[in-house]
């Protein structure tokens, strides 16, 4: 018998933690394959965030610390200062890299970090159990934006990739998604892409993945895909927001 | 032996630091310790190390974790606001094990206060430096040469202990200048770190530095384990200096740039025929409670003096246990008391419940 | 035997914080014990400055003194301000060029010295510090001018110290007073 499907090395035994349907898991999975593909699992060092993925270091098998809520790109900048040659990520949602953390995020931008940042977008805060993200659409039903998220009263959704593109130091932005086995494929290779640019020291990438959130959207894992392709994509566009390499060539 | 050179406090901690093997250093401006951060950023380009200017106090913190937990020897420094800022990241610190080391110029408070010398963070340096059953080893400089020598010794005794050294100056120990014998150079090797998260090379376990424990017994043997460290720590590190005990009527107690003015008023109290000496707690935490116990059982009374309106005292009357009177006077908002408002109160006591 | 405290204010750029250390650096080559105060905050920035210098045999107990044996002062506000701080049997120094208000303290004695017009009639551009300094050192004999001019060797960095002799001018010209 031949061995069609193995899981990679840089994934623990650990089961996620993550809720059925949520696509958490695919992305935490192809971080890791990609890790695990480019040789890097023994120099790389992870920074887990505080939110759903939470637990991320029990499940990547490199070396972690897991940071206090919205820092993981603070404490990947002092990682990466006193090892400029090893790897560094972090893995982020909405809450804790667009709310608590909008200061970190921008100026480790500002400061081309030559480090990963993968950012989670579910339009909500999942662990705590599903109130209003910075990333929450407009009218968007949570427990804390019971009758919709009126922007006059609760704010504007922020668009990361839009922001961080006009953040000069920043090499790398693109958003994807992971509802479809293509836009899988492509999810992986913009992950590959953002590793490549770190090894090639070209300051900070970050790629935003929307993903979806069954649990507290209220909705089958199926209709959530649905969801997220109707609503998230229309307010959240896919697509490469800033590339220095391509800029480079086009020159 | 190095010469002696005159230096400001602020620069003597950062010479000191880089010469412990200190190589990465996060702050973020605010008077009165900003000497610190501009002498880093002066030499450790030089020397291969950063200096960074973060984005605020609590970045700088968590830039240390990152730094610490990574197995570097990073340090932060800020003043009594900015310190307020860190307490979050110093509690992830405590709870993942990470060793730094951190300086608090203090200035006056509460809210923004003041810029002027202050002792009233006392109670946070020593009580609650973050949330959760926590301590850090609070070191208590009371003049520039001490600054140097705390400062070097302090990596060695966070890396010993995995746990952050807090440094408690004040705006006067920051900026004075007086003659300093610096400790010389070593190098640091990050082999000796099995713990620290800086890449496995697919050698061995991954490492996590991590404070979250969702299992509540594994929480507390977590807490426990390092309340045995802390035993240890109270049992191995207390550093106190005793000034004319002997054959005190009455003690003083006083740390930082106070135990200095407090010197001052015990000889003018000796010229007056006022038996007077000084306990000057060199750790802060752990505590000097056993010399102070001792003395309860010869000395009339105690009076503690500190820039803030009475936080050590506390201590102090734990120490005691209501064997002898325990007094207290105190300026505080930046004003440092004087020689003589404490001779005034030596008088006071004397006159009165120590006769 | 020393033990001597000093405090030395003026305007921000008068000198007033490197007279302080040029004392406390002969200080340190004599092999005594020294401190240097400074004041610190917005006022640093135009307004008075001041610093506090202690000397001493024995280990400096507070370097803040609110009683000091000495003061150097270089503009009105100064010395309205720590005229009355002397201790008895202490000396005041005061710059007559820019203080015109200033009367015999009792118990203290009282030195007047043109010093910002002397350095200006001398040459010695910006060394009233100094000239002051000079005077100091003859009416309390704490220091020669070898311990100052070790001092300012010290005090003054690499890339000015062509300006020590100047600076030792100013020191002889106030110990001729």
């Amino acid at each position: 018998m031949s061995i069609v499907f193995k899981k990679t090395s840089m994934l623990t035994d650990a089961p996620l933690s993550y809720c059925p349907g949520c696509t958490h898991g695919i992305i935490t999975r192809l971080v890791a394959e990609v890790i695990d593909e480019m040789g890097l699992a023994g120099e790389t060092i992870g920074i887990a965030p505080v939110g759903c993925s939470v637990l991320a270091y029990n499940f990547f098998s490199c070396d972690m610390i897991q940071a206090p809520h919205g820092r993981a790109p603070a404490v990947a900048t002092g990682v990466k200062r006193a090892h400029p040659d090893k790897t560094v990520f972090t893995y982020q949602g909405d809450g804790d890299l667009a709310a608590i953390g909008t200061a970190e995020t921008i100026h480790s931008g500002a400061r081309g970090e030559n480090i990963c940042i993968f950012f989670v977008n579910n339009a909500i805060y999942g662990m705590t159990g599903g109130q209003v993200a910075p990333t929450s659409l407009p009218g968007q039903v949570t427990q804390t934006t019971p009758y919709g998220r009126d922007v006059k009263y609760s704010g504007n959704p922020i668009r990361v990739c839009e922001m961080m593109a006009t953040v000069t130091g920043t090499a790398y932005v693109e958003r994807v998604a992971v509802d479809c086995v293509k836009n899988v494929r492509h999810a992986k290779e913009a992950i590959r892409k953002a590793f490549t640019m770190q090894q090639e020291k070209k300051g900070l990438s970050l790629v935003e993945f929307l993903s979806t959130c069954p649990t507290n959207w209220g909705l089958t894992p199926v209709k959530a895909l649905e969801w997220l392709r109707e609503n998230l994509m229309a307010y959240y566009p896919l697509g490469v927001y800033k590339d220095v390499t391509a800029e480079e060539e086009a020159k | 032996m190095s010469e002696k050179v005159l230096m400001k406090g602020n620069e003597a901690v950062a010479e000191s630091a880089i010469r412990a093997g200190c190589r990465h250093f996060f702050g973020y401006p605010i008077t009165p310790q900003t000497e610190v951060a501009a002498y880093f950023a002066k030499r450790m380009p030089k020397i291969g190390g950063t200096y960074l200017q973060a984005e605020s106090e609590i970045a700088a913190i968590n830039m240390v974790l990152g730094a610490g937990g990574s197995g570097a020897r990073a340090m932060t420094s800020s003043s009594s606001p900015g310190i307020s800022l860190k307490t979050e990241g110093i509690s992830y610190i405590c709870g993942s094990d990470v060793p730094c080391v951190i300086m608090n110029i203090e200035r006056g408070g509460p809210g923004l206060g003041g810029i002027q010398p202050s002792q009233s963070d006392y109670f946070q340096a020593t009580k609650a430096p973050g949330h959760g059953d926590l301590h850090v080893i609070v070191l208590a400089p009371s003049g520039v040469q001490e600054m140097a020598d705390i400062t070097y010794n302090a990596f060695d005794l966070a890396e010993k202990y995995r746990m952050p050294c807090l440094i408690l100056g004040d705006g006067i120990l920051g900026q004075m200048m007086e003659p300093v014998e610096l400790p010389e150079p070593k190098e640091i090797s990050a082999e000796d770190k099995p713990w620290a998260a800086c890449g496995h090379e697919n050698k061995r376990e991954h490492n996590i530095i991590n404070s979250l424990y969702l299992d509540p017994a594994e929480l507390e043997q977590k807490v426990r384990a390092r309340y045995e460290r802390y035993a240890e720590i109270e049992k191995n590190e207390v550093r106190f200096e005793e000034y004319k005990t002997d054959d005190a009527d009455i003690i003083i107690t006083a740390f930082g740039a106070t135990s200095r003015v407090a010197k001052s008023a015990i000889n003018t109290a000796r010229e007056m025929g006022i038996k007077a000496g000084l306990v000057r707690p060199i750790t802060l935490w752990p505590f000097p409670k056993e010399i102070l116990a001792k003395l309860a059982d010869r000395v009339k009374a105690f009076l503690s003096v500190e820039m803030n309106m009475g936080q050590m005292v506390d201590d102090v009357k734990l120490a005691v246990n209501g064997k002898k009177p325990v007094y207290f006077f105190g300026r505080t908002g930046g004003i440092v008391p004087t020689a003589e408002e404490i001779v005034a109160e030596l008088e006071k006591i004397n006159g009165g419940a120590a006769k | 035997m020393i033990n001597t405290s000093i405090i030395i204010a003026g305007f921000g750029g008068q000198g007033i914080l490197f007279t302080g250390k040029v004392l406390a650096y002969a200080g340190m080559v004599d092999g005594i014990n020294v401190s240097h105060l400074p004041s610190y905050g917005p006022e640093m920035r135009g307004g008075t400055a001041n610093c506090t210098v202690c000397l001493c045999d024995e280990p400096v107990a507070s370097p803040l003194v609110t009683r000091p044996d000495m003061i150097i002062v270089m503009n009105q506000p100064s010395y309205d301000k720590f005229k009355g701080s002397v201790k008895k049997g202490g000396k005041i120094f005061l710059d007559s060029s820019l203080i015109s208000e200033y009367s015999e303290v009792e118990g203290v004695e009282t030195f007047a010295i043109p010093a910002t017009e002397l350095a200006r009639d001398k040459e010695l551009n910006g060394l009233a510090n100094m000239i002051m300094l000079g005077k100091v050192l003859k009416e309390t004999g704490i220091f020669g001018v070898p311990e100052i001019e070790a001092g300012l060797k010290k005090a003054v960095p690499e890339k000015k110290a062509h300006l020590i002799p100047s600076n030792i001018s100013a020191v002889e010209l106030g110990m001729s007073l």
